[in-house]
């Protein structure tokens, strides 16, 4: 068992803007499964880092407890990180947010540790609209305790040693788009092509921004009779549409067939390219997101792909009108603004 | 692309670069491994096998498996192969019982080899196990060619040549030296069933220069003053001597007259110092020695005074080169640069000569009077008579001679029974998987990140006082395990299965080196532009799969793989697995 990866590295692994390669994006090996889905969605995250050229430093990795809340131990070592208690990321984020709104934060659960034990959680930081990437790594089961149902796995999906779960799942993508999640994505872990311009897309988003991702448990649950399996998943995921992620400023090479194309702006002035192929999804309209949701249950497909993004999204801290500077570059004068400014409140006050 | 046949030995072989680069594919990675496992005389014998003089080629070889190291290609510098060689060769125990049994009753057929150099004592090795009456003839008094008289006892000790030369000739073999063969039609009329003529490239060139007459006494060609010091005829030169040349010859004169009394010795050559035809370990001694290398001056006269040398003049050249990188050295246009000089060694060179060899024994030679040789099976266009070594194409060196000497052993055993001697032997080839455990392997898979060690030296003050007194003291065990750790076995083969794939992406996630690629079939111009990393090394293979359930293929770029088993550890189908590919050429009677 190797415990280190060997320090070479491809000689002409290429340069972001930073100059970095992906390598300074990489963590330590990992320990999980030969195969686990968690690593293909880690490679994602650090293939979507490296190419938005995103200094390192400017990033937290915050997670719960599970294979999955593991993960972030195995990219972006340069990171901040915080591996916090069973279903608490979100409101470690909502903290630590609150405080710096100058990282980006980036939430790693799995369907246990948000969908059973975090629900609550989880409903109230989508509700919230806290700007953040919160990123599922949907396995249908609980794989650090041995492969027991989630909350997440379909009725009469069963896992290695189980007996078809008899409980109707709940679809994170349905509880974020009523919770009122402003950016809802799904994808495959086996499918880096889709994930990583939807991670991308993730983070240029400013509000709650969810991508749930099948990520296959090889040890407990990628078995033929389970729905989270590779198998199970490449047969039946059906993609909205394909997206490219173009970054602020940067020159647009690719051709594309004329009609087919919807481009949209983000906030940070990067863009979005959308190629549908479900013409009944309109992914900047709600209510046409669930209904797509909703049919795609029905024909017991997984619909995979950008689902819904609000243009208009506010985050927490539009709203609740913070400080513009992270806490901790407040100095004494902005906190003891003087008996003037005092005054002054006082006397709106009366 | 279609999928890769590695079923065919050649694909494997390619993989595992230094054995590739080697004229005599040694299985260097597996001589490193026993090295690191303290198995000393088990690594010797791997190497015997294959290049017949591991105790000379560990400090002679001219190594043209390092360059070609994996290790060149991810760092700075190769796994030290040579110097490794010569870590067996140093301590091992007694050989003796594990050399080929000779057979008391000999076959009936005798060759005569023609030149105790390294080629012609390969075939010899060759053919006297397989009970061929040998009868070998040379003009000097001892075996080893141009080893013996060539290189200089600091870099290769006699009692280690001897003791290798030895090996061979104790193998029953009728030795003849101090003969020089006046005629090839004599030795054929002895009714040999074939005849081998490895005599070398024995003729130094010389330079025609004004003043030249008068200043011979003191101008000698290298290659027989090296021989002449070698035999102690001669035993010292001037205190001021120019070397001509760049070659591997001039760096050998140029400290072997530090040793003999030279004190101002400098080395002068016509081209830039980039381009000098020494091997860069080897102008590196000279320097450390002391001795000055002056580039871009042409020799242009001797100057003799009173009868005696003076020194010589020199011009000044620039080297320019036109669109083809074709070189032309201009004058600058300075005045001539004089130097002094009491002795003058010109080492620009080595040539073939064979007045021996009559013209009408149906030997056919070309126009530069070099015999026709087939380059696969060694004969001539008189099929009874093989040439290797330095006189088959030029000079080149000992590895190669010995590579030669293996065909030609093989071809020359073919031909006395009677076999067409075009009908090569395939490769010996095997392959075993080096899996223990779920993650263990029976290989080192680690990957050490220690630069290459440095050789230790002697001290310079006591290396030039005595040109017998080796200048290279070799690694110790300690040492040659840690490079020996260097090593990424590269012939621990990826070897990849598609129906057991279930194309996670864990090995393509793991790989450190960004080897794996998962994607649509194309020709190889356009996938090579489509993987995860740059893949720009033409001379590196495309490992293609079949195709997948998803329709795609795996594409592994062979080039900066380090061996580290992590793809084969990450994958849960056990899809990838590490296998030991042995590949070792098929000798005389194999
Ligand atoms: C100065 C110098 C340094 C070198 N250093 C190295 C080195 O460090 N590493 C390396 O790999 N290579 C080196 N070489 C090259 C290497 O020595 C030769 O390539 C190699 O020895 C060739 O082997 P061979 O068997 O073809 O012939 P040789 O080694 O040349 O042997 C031929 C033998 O045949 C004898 N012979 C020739 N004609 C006749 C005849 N008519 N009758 C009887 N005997 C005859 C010769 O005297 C000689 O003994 C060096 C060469 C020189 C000149
Ligand atoms: C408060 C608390 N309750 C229960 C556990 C036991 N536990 C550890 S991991 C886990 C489930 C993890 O499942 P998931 O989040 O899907 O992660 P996976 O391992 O599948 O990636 C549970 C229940 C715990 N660590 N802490
Ligand atoms: S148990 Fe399942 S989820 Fe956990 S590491 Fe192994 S494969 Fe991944
Ligand atoms: S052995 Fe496998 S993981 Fe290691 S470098 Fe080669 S392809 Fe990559
Ligand atoms: S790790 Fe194994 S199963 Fe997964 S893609 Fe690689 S070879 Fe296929
Ligand atoms: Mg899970």
């Amino acid at each position: 068992m190797s415990y280190q990866l060997p320090k070479f590295r491809h000689p002409e692994l290429p340069v972001n803007d930073l100059g970095y390669t992906r390598a300074d994006y990489e963590g330590a090996i990992s320990t999980l499964c030969a195969g686990c889905g968690h690593d293909s969605i880690s490679g994602a995250i650090v293939r979507a880092c490296h190419e938005l050229s995103i200094e390192p430093h400017k990033i937290a990795k915050l997670s719960g407890i599970g294979c999955s809340s593991k993960a972030p131990t195995y990219f972006l070592g340069n990171s901040h990180g915080f591996n916090s208690v069973h279903g608490r990321m979100p409101s470690v984020v909502t903290g630590a947010a609150l405080a710096n709104r100058d990282l980006l934060y980036m939430g790693v659960s799995g369907d246990g540790d948000t969908a059973s034990i975090g629900m609550g959680q989880f409903a109230h930081v989508a509700r919230r609209n806290l700007n953040m990437v919160y990123i599922v790594m949907n396995n249908g089961c609980y794989g650090l305790t041995k492969g027991q149902d989630s909350a997440t796995a379909d009725r009469g999906s069963a896992s290695k040693k189980g007996d078809p779960n008899i409980y109707s799942a709940i679809d994170l993508c349905g509880t974020a788009l009523q919770m009122g999640a402003t950016f809802v994505a799904r994808s495959f872990s086996g499918d880096k092509e889709q994930l990583v311009p939807l991670i991308k897309a993730a983070i240029s988003h400013r509000g709650f921004a969810l991508i749930d991702v099948v990520s296959p448990c090889v040890t407990f649950n990628n078995n033929s009779k389970s729905t989270k399996s590779y198998d199970f998943v490449r047969e039946h995921a059906e993609a909205t549409g394909t997206i490219d992620f173009v970054p602020m400023h940067s020159e647009i090479t690719t051709h594309y067939q004329p009609g087919h194309a919807h481009e949209v702006t983000m906030h940070d002035g990067s863009s979005i390219r959308l190629y549908k192929m479900d013409e009944s999804l309109n992914p900047f309209d709600r209510r046409s997101a669930v209904n797509v949701l909703e049919e795609h249950r029905y024909s017991g497909n997984i619909l995979t792909g950008l689902i819904y993004m609000n243009l208009d999204s506010r985050d927490l801290h539009e709203v609740l009108e913070t400080s513009q500077r992270p806490l901790n570059a407040l100095d004494e004068s902005d906190l003891c603004p003087g008996n003037k400014m005092l005054v002054n409140i006082n006397a709106s006050l009366r | 692309m279609k999928p890769t046949d590695t079923k065919n030995p050649e694909y494997f072989h390619k993989v595992v670069d230094c054995q590739y680069a080697c004229p005599a594919h040694t299985p260097v990675p597996e001589y490193i491994r026993l090295i690191a496992a303290e198995r000393y005389t088990d690594a010797y014998m791997i190497n015997w096998q294959s290049n017949v003089f591991p105790g000379i080629l560990g400090r002679t070889c001219d190594r043209p498996c390092e360059p070609a190291c994996r290790r060149v290609r991810v760092e700075e510098q190769p796994v030290a192969i040579c110097r490794l060689k010569r870590v067996a060769a140093d301590n091992k125990e007694d050989i003796r019982d594990r050399l080929p049994e000779i057979p008391k009753t000999k076959n009936g057929k005798r060759v005569a080899l023609i030149g105790a150099g390294p080629a012609s004592l390969t075939v010899a090795r060759g053919l006297a196990p397989l009970g061929y009456s040998i009868d070998i003839f040379d003009n000097q008094f001892a075996g080893g060619g141009m080893m013996r008289s060539q290189i200089p006892s600091f870099r290769l000790p006699i009692e280690v040549l001897d003791e290798e030369v030895n090996y061979i000739l104790d193998m029953g073999i009728n030795a003849v030296f101090d003969i020089q063969v006046e005629s090839l039609r004599e030795i054929l009329e002895e009714d040999y069933d074939a005849v081998f003529v490895g005599t070398g490239a024995p003729r130094g060139k010389g330079l025609n220069l004004p003043g030249l007459e008068d200043a011979m006494p003191n101008v000698y060609l290298g290659i027989d003053w090296l021989s002449s010091v070698a035999f102690e005829h001669t035993r010292s030169i001037g205190k001021r001597v120019l070397v001509l040349g760049g070659g591997n010859t001039a760096m050998d004169c140029c400290r072997t007259s530090r040793r003999m009394g030279g004190e101002d010795v400098r080395v002068v050559v016509r081209s830039p110092f980039e381009e000098m035809k020494a091997s860069p370990w080897e102008k590196e001694d000279a320097a450390n020695e002391g001795i000055p290398i002056y580039n871009n001056h042409v020799p242009k006269e001797f100057v003799v005074e009173d009868g005696k040398l003076k020194g010589m003049h020199f011009e000044k050249v620039e080297a320019h080169y036109d669109d083809e990188g074709k070189r032309t050295l201009v004058p600058t246009g300075e005045d001539l640069v004089f130097m002094e000089a009491d002795d003058v060694l010109m080492a620009i060179g080595q040539e073939n000569a064979f007045p021996w060899i009559e013209r009408d024994l149906g030997i056919e030679f070309d126009k530069w009077e070099m015999p026709v040789v087939d380059p696969v099976t060694f004969q001539s266009t008189n099929e009874k008579v093989f040439f290797g070594g330095d006189s088959a194409f030029g000079p080149e060196n000992i590895i190669t001679a010995v590579a030669h000497g293996h065909q030609a052993a093989v071809s020359i055993d073919l031909f006395c029974r009677g076999e067409d001697v075009h009908n090569r032997p395939p490769p010996h080839v095997s392959q075993s998987s080096q899996k223990m455990g779920v993650h263990e392997w029976s290989y080192d898979n680690a990957v050490a990140n220690d630069l290459r060690y440095v050789v230790p030296h002697a001290p310079l003050s006591k290396a030039l006082k005595n040109r017998k007194i080796e200048v290279e003291l070799g690694f110790d065990t300690e040492t040659g395990y840690k490079e020996a750790e260097r090593c990424l076995n590269c012939d621990v083969q990826t070897v990849f299965d598609e129906l057991r794939c279930i194309e996670c992406d864990a090995c393509v996630d793991i790989c450190p080196t960004d080897c794996i690629t998962f994607t649509t079939n194309g020709t190889e111009e356009d996938l090579r532009q489509r993987l995860e990393a740059p893949a720009g090394n033409l001379a590196q293979d495309l490992y293609i799969s079949a195709d997948l359930p998803t329709m795609r293929v795996m594409v592994k770029d062979e080039n900066v793989c380090l061996h580290c088993g992590l793809c084969a550890e990450r994958c849960p189908t056990t899809a990838w697995d590490m296998q030991k590919f042995l590949y070792n050429v098929s000798k005389a009677g194999e």
